[in-house]
């Protein structure tokens, strides 16, 4: 695990850094996430349809099912590829349940009832795989994950009975209720920041709670941490428990986002992704994904018209992708985070400030 | 073998029941009442050795895959990409000599080549840290596969079979019998046949090779302890980079062989990292003849699950991974 490792080394100050905040929210003498969260609610006033949705929203969809990822590789060392699988699973289940244009598949349950249901059942499917990965450690959970993740997609790809196969289930029906179609982009924009909100605090409390710092502990020595009598796999097992709601959750919502869900949704390639956003947004704290997810989906929508006006083909969107993933492990072990705290401390360092710089 | 029946009984008794169930089903002529309950004898017959040549195709794919990561400890999640450039190059090779032969040596060395690049310009550089060498291997995947579909968009390709490989043979099973009382024979693609005894050459070959050579005694012992075997003053990058450019050729042998048995196309790569992934966790990881036996059994469930419950085909695929994680998570085969 020794990109985790390395990243949290010198990502973590020592004690006397840390000691105010933790008790309290880091976030609440950062002006910048003061700045971040006013920006983040006053959006609808600034920015139109296709920002609010096809950006910000699509960025905090996949945000929070990176924030699944986050947590198992960053706090538990579990580096998961199934996490997206997870969501899609979620999003199948929402769609198979609830009411969609594929009559014969769909049950027509109300999205109040759909949703629960789906959350449950994707929390269940994450934790079941998640008891299979962690039968094995370290680099074999990557291995155990993306088989789950690739059989996942070749059985919805095939199976018709239930996924409907390669066309997926279309004009999936989303919630109308207190007269407002929470579809409407200004009131979905809001549900999803909600949602995003309340995982990026549920994280960061989880990380100091108990738990959390016990679940740190068997990352970085399972062996200690078993000879002190915590249940070591019980630990991993609750992480993936948690992280698949998590990842559920985000599931939901990108179903609600497209309102229709195929293999596409769940393919390798897809599930490959989220580990990019993750990874190149940082995965030794909570913000990292949300970073990643930003600078992919801003590559996702411009690196074509970019590519065009450079005077390249602009379908190599994936291979800049690849390539910016490539640059982004060779150098930074903890992504964008972690360049812009060298930064931060190379520029301190040149100002000549004794202060030490503690990055809580 | 006597060690494992005086341990596992049970297992053991279920084990040969199931052979001897399959052995029969093979070799029998079906009474009436079992072709109406689950079909023809041809159907049957011709997905058991679809599956084996298969799994002859996934050992080749995951023996260089099991090989790299038994010394290495480097999970080359590009390896499909391997797969798939080496099929190609046989396509070029093959469709622009006509020599399919010529494909394979071609396919093997610049495959080969790549890989001793990947060891030494990539992979050298972050020894010992295996989840940036697989994070590494994840990205390389994704820019090969946009390389590839740049390269040669999203067609199928199929690499044609050699004219004097053409054409079923009779294998002396009977499949029915007439009402004159006529034994039918089974008549199968003789390609695959062929293919599949080399699989069977390179793999013995390979066993031969890792078990009474000096340098196949080298890589042992650097599977089994690395730095004991650098100190013993052996050049490990050496060997490092020998045992990647052989599994990556193995990859690009398999490419040639895929594009003959069926085609080659944007996805196929995953595809295949997904068949070796499986194949490498049910045998055991590092293991060649856990290889073998995997890719028989995926091969098999693949092939028998496609034709008797189609549409939950791969969910028999990975409820065996499944099953071998719960019971033996190590691997069938593996040491440890």
């Amino acid at each position: 695990m020794s990109l985790s490792h390395g990243a949290h080394a010198h990502a973590t100050p020592p004690t006397i850094a840390a000691r105010p905040s933790i008790r309290t929210w880091p976030e609440i003498n950062n002006p910048a996430a003061w700045i971040v969260a006013t920006l983040l609610l006053i959006m609808p006033l600034i920015a139109n349809g296709f920002f609010l949705i096809e950006i910000f929203a699509t960025t905090l969809i996949l945000g929070i099912v990176a924030l699944s990822l986050m947590f198992l590789a960053g706090y538990g060392g579990m580096v998961s590829l199934m996490q997206l699988t997870i969501a899609g699973f979620a999003g199948y289940m929402y769609a198979i349940f609830g009411t969609s244009a594929s009559a014969n598949i769909s049950l027509g349950w109300p999205w109040w009832l759909a949703t629960p249901m789906a959350l449950a059942l994707a929390t269940i499917f994450g934790t079941l795989g998640g008891a299979l990965a962690v039968r094995t450690a370290g680099i074999y959970t990557i291995m155990i994950t993306l088989a789950i993740a690739a059989a996942f997609f070749y059985f919805t790809n095939q199976n018709w009975p239930l996924f409907n196969g390669h066309t997926g289930i279309n004009t999936i029906a989303t919630p109308h209720f207190w007269g407002v179609d929470w579809r409407a982009d200004i009131p979905f924009y809001y549900v999803v920041l909600a949602v995003a909100a309340l995982c990026y605090f549920a994280i960061e409390y989880l990380s100091r709670a108990p738990f959390g710092l016990a679940l740190q502990g068997v990352r970085d020595n399972p062996r200690r941490m078993a000879a002190l009598g915590f249940n070591v796999n019980a630990h991993r097992v609750a992480a993936y428990a948690f992280a698949s709601f998590v990842a559920a959750l985000g599931g939901i919502l990108q179903v609600w986002n497209y309102r229709q869900i195929a293999p596409g949704s769940v393919s390798v390639g897809a599930a490959i992704d989220i580990l990019i956003i993750a990874v190149v947004g940082g995965i030794t704290r909570p913000i990292g994904p949300f970073i990643g997810a930003f600078i992919f989906v801003i590559l996702r929508t411009f690196a074509l018209d970019f590519l065009v006006r450079i005077g390249l083909d602009g379908n190599r969107f994936r291979l800049l992708i690849g390539l910016g993933f490539l640059a982004i492990v060779f150098w930074s072990s903890d992504g964008v985070i972690g360049l812009w705290e060298r930064w931060k401390r190379s520029r301190s360092a040149s100002v000549g400030t004794s202060r030490r710089h503690g990055h809580g | 073998m006597t060690r494992f029946i005086e341990r596992h009984p049970a297992w053991a008794l279920i084990g040969i029941l199931a052979v001897a169930i399959l052995l029969w089903l093979i070799f029998a002529v079906w009474p009436p009442g079992l072709e109406e309950a689950i079909g023809r004898k041809k159907v049957f017959l011709n997905a058991v050795f679809n599956g084996i040549t298969l799994g002859g195709l996934y050992f080749l794919v995951a023996s260089g895959f099991t090989l790299i990561f038994g010394l290495m400890r480097n999970v080359n999640l590009a390896h499909g990409s391997l797969y798939l450039f080496g099929g190609y190059v046989g396509y070029i090779i093959s469709s622009s000599t006509g020599s399919w032969i010529l494909g394979f040596i071609v396919a093997f060395t610049i495959v080969a080549l790549v890989g001793i690049l990947l060891q030494i310009v990539v992979f050298r550089r972050m020894e010992g840290q295996d989840l940036r060498q697989t994070m590494v291997t994840i990205g390389l995947s994704i820019v090969f596969a946009d390389l590839m579909l740049w390269a040669f968009g999203g067609d199928f390709y199929q690499i044609q079979t050699p004219s004097w490989l053409i054409g079923p043979v009779e294998i002396p099973l009977v499949t029915a019998v007439r009402s004159s009382g006529e034994a039918i024979y089974l008549q199968y693609p003789l390609v695959r046949i062929v293919i599949f005894l080399a699989s069977i050459v390179i793999g013995v070959g390979m066993w031969l090779a890792l078990n009474r050579t000096r340098i196949g005694m080298i890589i042992r012992a650097g599977v089994d302890d690395r730095d004991i075997l650098a100190a013993t003053g052996v050049r490990i990058q050496l060997v490092f980079v020998l045992v990647f450019a052989l599994g990556a050729g193995l990859a690009g042998i398999a490419g040639v062989v895929g594009g003959t048995f069926s085609s080659l196309s944007p996805g196929e790569d995953t595809r295949f990292l997904l068949a070796s992934l499986v194949v490498v966790i049910v045998g055991g990881m590092g293991s060649i003849p856990g290889a073998a036996l995997g890719a028989l059994i995926i091969g098999l469930a693949e092939q028998l699950g496609s034709v008797y419950i189609p549409t939950y085909a791969i969910v028999v695929t990975f409820l065996i991974m499944v099953l071998v994680l719960a019971l033996r998570p190590q691997g069938l085969l593996a040491r440890r």
